[in-house]
């Protein structure tokens, strides 16, 4: 049972930080009806810059610890939602229009690109950070020896993905930018017609999605204390995962797409063994799919006659 | 006849000069030119197939036009020398206090919409299906809310003036949803209701976008007798309670002759004929287009009116 539980705050932590990366990736399609596979090393790029960022501070004597975490994610955020607007401007949208697979190929490319631009100018070493925020709570203390524990930074993570989605849910359900969002994913065309900035709409929703990814980069480098050049690949397929079993185009569904995956790796991992976890994700993406073609949460596409 | 007010030969709110639309080898538009009366219900009627919605994606930005200018006077008159200067200079548009005109051939199609007020529907209706009726005139009213809002984060956050300008576009799409007898259906998804109410639904979100032009693309298409007549209500309370000009492709010669102030005849992108309702449902070249004779008959057919029209004075005829 500790056990369990363990495993259960340690999947929570995990499926967190693949939902916040996966928003990115099921809005853009939502809207534009395409996969942007350069999502995951805008992730890989936002872990850097929280390092950088961290570093730069510990080099002028800056400690305290809450200000420094509020920098590192606040120029994360604005650093990577530059990267994710010049992206959408420069390779997707002179190809919108153009056949459904170019963006497809080109997001690729730029996924290639970024991974080999932050290889070539940060080295392909892993680049490791110092345990920032020690000790947690002790939930349960048993005989057996086993400590159920939830730390700081789960704390941390759990609690501002919390944050985030709320805050995210808000903007799309009740604001007008989130109703100009349903608009354009409804009927682009239409949507101009009344006068909405289509491709400003766009731009914005890489911008939101990419500074979402920054948060999920940080809390990655704050967890594991190590990021490569080459964390943006993996966790960019898992997100990817996540936001298809959840239902891609659906933000709830990514978020609990993010869950599930977090939950069976860490499960499989801690039950049966390491290796397979991946195995295991993905072929209960496969099952599900099979049942649900459009994810848990995802709404059928209706073929018009 | 001569004393009828021809609003679109004195003060045109939309001038569309030597329109061309080709598309490859089919010339859909050709070279046709007509104005819209400020103020006036204009319909746009011709055979299926003569260019009538070509036109309206002309005019909303929806297609780039081969050849033409089509320029819309938002407000005050702007003399045509003003206007031939904007059309050599470049330039998308003029504003100033003496009037301001839009060359909408040149414009984004959002930017048409947004600051020069053309708004339009659809043969087939296009509202958003998944958003509620509320939802989707709330959409067309989305620029003031962003400015309101400071771009949405004071939208977030709830600032004052971000409230004030979200009720009042509330109120306003509330205010429209009375007026097409929606208000009780205000948070159904706009899939769910019937046809005619999407219909009105759609012209209603139109509205919402504060048009000085309003295109509406066959607004009688399937609706029954009584929901056609609610719909002639509709667009004169448009014309002379908010002072909307509106341009209408209509099939339903019932609706076209009882609301429109001028009528324009298009008949293999060309226009044969304009003028007063009555004046054009004489003519003899439009009878002839609908019944589909040929050119040599034309003359034939205007002997055969002449005789007719000797028994029986047309309505309208009055005037």
């Amino acid at each position: 049972m500790e056990y369990f539980l363990q495993q259960l705050i340690n999947g929570v932590t995990l499926g967190s930080i693949y939902g916040l990366i996966a928003i990115g990736y099921t809005m853009v399609y939502g809207i534009i009806g395409m996969i942007n596979f350069a999502h995951g090393e805008i992730f890989m790029i936002g872990s850097f810059i929280a390092l950088a960022v961290f570093l730069a501070l510990a080099a002028i004597g800056i400690t305290f610890l809450p200000l420094v975490l509020l920098l590192m994610v606040v120029v994360a955020m604005l650093c990577t939602a530059a990267w994710g607007w010049t992206i959408e401007r420069v390779a997707y949208r002179p190809l919108r229009g153009s056949f459904r697979l170019a963006p497809l190929i080109t997001a690729i490319g730029m996924s290639i690109f970024l991974q080999n631009f932050v290889q070539v100018t940060q080295g392909a070493r892993v680049k490791p950070l110092p345990p920032q925020i020690q000790g947690g709570i002790t939930l349960m203390d048993s005989p057996s020896g086993i400590v159920v524990q939830i730390s700081w930074i789960q704390i941390i993570i759990i609690l501002m993905t919390v944050v985030l989605m709320a805050g995210f849910s808000l903007l799309i359900s009740k604001t007008s930018l989130g109703r100009q969002q349903r608009a354009c994913e409804q009927d682009r065309k239409m949507a101009s017609l009344l006068g909405v900035n289509v491709d400003r709409t766009i731009s914005l929703t890489f911008v939101m999605g990419a500074g979402l990814a920054a948060v999920a980069g940080m809390m990655f480098l704050l967890y594991y204390g190590v990021i490569d050049f080459y964390i943006g690949f993996i966790a960019g397929v898992k997100a990817f995962t996540a936001a298809v079993l959840g239902g891609i185009g659906s933000l709830p569904g990514a978020m609990l797409g993010g869950l599930a995956i977090g939950l069976i790796e860490t499960f499989w991992s801690g039950y049966f063994s390491v290796e397979y976890k991946d195995v295991a994700a993905f072929s209960i993406l496969a099952v599900v799919l099979i049942f649900m073609p459009s994810g848990l949460l995802g709404r059928p596409e209706v073929e018009k006659v | 006849m001569n004393q009828q007010n021809r609003n679109w030969t004195t003060d045109p709110v939309l001038s569309v000069e030597h329109l061309t639309m080709r598309f490859g080898g089919l010339l859909a538009v050709d070279d046709l030119s007509f104005d819209v009366g400020r103020g006036d219900i204009t319909a746009l009627i011709g055979p299926n197939g003569a260019g009538k919605t070509t036109v309206f994606n002309c005019v909303t930005g929806f297609y780039k036009p081969t050849e033409g200018r089509i320029a819309l006077r938002r407000e005050g008159s702007v003399s045509d020398a003003a206007l031939a200067e904007l059309t050599r200079g470049g330039q998308q548009y003029r504003r100033a206090d003496d009037g301001s005109v839009f060359l909408l051939e040149r414009m984004a199609d959002f930017k048409i919409t947004e600051i020069a007020g053309v708004a339009r529907t659809f043969q087939n209706i296009r509202l958003f299906g998944g958003m509620t009726a509320l939802e989707n005139l709330l959409v067309a009213q989305h620029n003031e809310l962003m400015r309101a809002s400071g771009y949405t984060i004071g939208g977030l956050l709830g600032l004052p003036g971000y409230r004030r300008a979200a009720e009042a576009a509330k109120e306003k799409a509330v205010e429209w949803l009375r007026r097409v007898d929606l208000l009780d259906r205000a948070d159904d998804p706009a899939a769910d209701l019937p046809y005619g109410a999407q219909r009105r639904l759609e012209i209603a979100r139109a509205l919402c976008t504060n048009p000085v032009l309003l295109c509406l693309d066959e607004p009688a298409a399937g609706l029954n007798p009584r929901e056609s007549a609610e719909l002639n209500t509709l667009l004169k309370y448009i014309r002379d309670e908010h002072g909307v000009s509106v341009l209408l492709i209509e099939h339903d010669m019932g609706v076209v002759m009882e609301i429109s102030d001028h009528v324009i005849v298009l008949d293999y992108g060309k226009k044969i004929s304009d003028g007063t309702a009555s004046e054009v449902r004489n003519d003899a070249k439009v009878i002839a287009a609908y019944l589909g004779v040929d050119d040599e008959e034309v003359d034939e057919v205007e002997r055969d009116l002449d005789v007719k029209t000797a028994h029986t004075p047309a309505p309208g005829g009055a005037l």
